[in-house]
């Protein structure tokens, strides 16, 4: 018998590690991989409050999560390779041509 | 001992994150996330989402982060060029703060919650799961293969040399 809490605060200091490495980290797939950590940080509080709840729902939101992460992945790893072949870096401090 | 089960994986999913952020090359990064993905469904099962932990590994672990592993070693990237940092200071500030909100959190979630105790009975069994997604779920779940589809056309237009 573990309590809900101890689950939600682990889910609480990954989803900020995930914050931190966002704003932290410089390189574009870095930032990709935060934002797994963000989304898996989510799910564990989906599946604690549906076993709370003795609801399936939570798992089910779950799944939708996974799907968007799993389209956010190939979409912005695509973008990740168009912007390297533009610039030959994945630093995202060097694609500042929209700035002024 | 399930107490021991809970601390070991979950100390094992945070020091993955956070090695995750400490690596330099971007594959050791990617690598390590896949350690927490693992770790986190140990979780699920704990919490008695059998399925979802199954689902986990194959799709997250296995499938999303292939995805990722393959587009890094398809760069051949140079190794983190970490100068000239307008945003250094940026760590100074952020992690402090970033400490304090979990603080705020974690004495939020320990008051609220303290009491109620999860139970590792809840199977979320892929009967279940199917019975609600193909009846309460029916159109989220259509909408989805939507969602898919446009994401790979997506990904195909803006990975294709010249558009």
């Amino acid at each position: 018998m573990i309590p809900a809490s101890w689950f939600l605060i682990l889910s609480a200091v990954l989803f900020l590690i995930g914050v931190l490495g966002f704003f932290l980290k410089r390189n574009i797939i870095a930032l990709l991989l935060s934002v797994e950590i963000m989304l898996n940080a989510v799910n564990l509080t989906f599946v604690v409050f549906s076993n709370q709840h003795r609801q399936i729902s939570g798992q089910i939101f779950v799944f939708f999560v996974l799907v968007v992460a799993a389209a956010e992945a190939a979409v912005g790893l695509a973008l990740v390779i168009a912007m390297f072949r533009n610039r030959e870096s994945l630093n995202v401090d060097r694609s500042n041509l929209l700035k002024w | 001992m399930i107490q021991i089960l809970f601390f070991f994986f979950a100390a094992l999913a945070a020091g993955a994150a956070i090695n995750v952020l400490v690596q330099k090359h971007v594959l050791y990064s990617a690598l390590s996330l896949i350690l927490m993905l693992t770790a986190t469904s140990v979780l699920f099962i704990l919490l008695g989402a059998d399925f979802l932990a199954v689902i986990q590994i194959i799709v997250y672990a296995g499938a999303i982060m292939v995805l990722f592993v393959f587009v890094i070693m398809l760069l051949n990237l140079p190794v983190d060029e970490d100068g000239a940092d307008r945003l250094r200071w940026l760590k100074f500030i952020g992690i402090p703060l970033g400490l304090f909100f979990l603080f705020l959190v974690t004495a939020t979630l320990w008051n609220v919650q303290a009491g109620t105790g999860t139970q590792s009975r809840f199977v979320g069994s892929p009967q279940a799961i199917g019975q609600s997604l193909f009846t309460d779920y029916l159109l989220p779940f259509e909408v989805t293969s939507l969602l898919i589809l446009i994401a790979l056309v997506g990904a195909v237009v803006f990975a294709k040399k010249d558009l």
